[in-house]
């Protein structure tokens, strides 16, 4: 089954690029935000059936490589 | 004295550094990631570069390397290694050293000369060194260094901060800092401090006509500690 993880940057830290996409939307006409931060999005194919297994293996990744836990959070989300 | 440089699939200082570590004396092997073990060593570097084209984070695909199981247990035993720009990366994503390196504060890549302070000399690397600022170059994307608040008390209270960003008069200010980096902040020991990370490459400062001496100063008091 699919398992997605969504890593984003912890709160407190500084997050460059999303500031300079804040800012280029902000030239585009786009006026109405107040933040945005930058992520990344995985789509893992996990050869499990059940669900709670196949999260908790991409959990496991996350916190091994995908994450770097000292400046991001992750999601996970089940797809299909 | 031996060392060993470890090349990583995009490491592109490797041979550098086997120049410098060759001419002040080392008896250097290139050892290939992919190997199990690392042969007898007195240092190991992970030299800078973009292992695996910086893919995901600076450092973390190199961070899994097959060699990292034994530059691990070599840190572990006190082993000397000396991790420079993104040989920091890998270093930082290994958990050897605290924090990490974000990308630069204002996303450019940066290659010019800057002076580095030195903090702290109990240590292998710079005891006996009788200049405190030294003048080596960086060139990086992603330096920019960052950490807990937690982290980093621990790595004051420690005495792990290496070396910060600085004038030629060895000031430490926030005009003087190329990268956003936490209080100045070049490079940092584990809490052992026989693990280095830095930005800064002394292999670049061997030679006086093409940079300066500041690298060969480093590198001929580095092999006088070791021995």
């Amino acid at each position: 089954m699919k398992v997605s993880a969504i890593i984003t940057l912890k709160k407190d830290v500084l997050d460059p690029q999303g500031k300079v996409i804040h800012q280029a939307l902000d030239g585009m006409g786009f006026e109405n935000i107040s933040e945005v931060r930058q992520g990344k999005y995985f789509e893992i194919d996990v050869n499990e059936n059940d669900p709670k297994k196949a999260k908790a293996v991409v959990e496991d990744m996350c916190k091994k490589l995908l994450a770097n836990l000292v400046i991001e959070n992750f999601k996970i989300i089940e797809t299909q | 004295m031996k060392s060993s440089v470890i090349t990583f699939p995009g490491s592109n200082c490797d041979r550098d550094m086997d120049v410098a570590l060759k001419k002040f004396g080392f008896n250097n092997k290139m050892v290939w990631h992919n190997d199990n073990e690392l042969p007898k060593s007195d240092l190991v570097v992970l030299p800078g570069g973009f292992s695996y084209g910086d893919y995901l984070r600076c450092g973390s695909m190199a961070s899994k390397s097959r060699i990292m199981q034994s530059v691990i247990n070599f840190a572990k035993s006190g082993g000397l290694i000396m991790g420079i720009c993104n040989g920091f990366q890998i270093l930082v994503e290994t958990g050897l050293v605290p924090g990490v390196l974000l990308r630069n504060k204002y996303l450019e890549f940066i290659c010019k000369n800057v002076f580095v302070k030195l903090d702290n000399k109990e240590n292998a690397y710079f005891k006996n060194l009788n200049k405190d600022v030294l003048e080596f170059h960086i060139a990086h994307n992603e330096g920019n260094y960052f950490c807990t608040k937690d982290q980093l008390k621990e790595i004051m209270d420690n005495n792990q901060i290496a070396i910060y960003y600085c004038n030629s008069e060895g000031k430490i200010e926030d005009q003087y800092n190329p990268n956003g980096s936490i209080k100045n902040i070049a490079g940092i020991f584990n809490k052992e401090k026989n693990v280095l990370g830095m930005m800064p490459h002394p292999e670049r400062m061997i030679d006086q006509s093409l940079s300066g001496e500041d690298g060969s100063i480093f590198f001929k008091n580095l092999i006088n500690n070791i021995k």
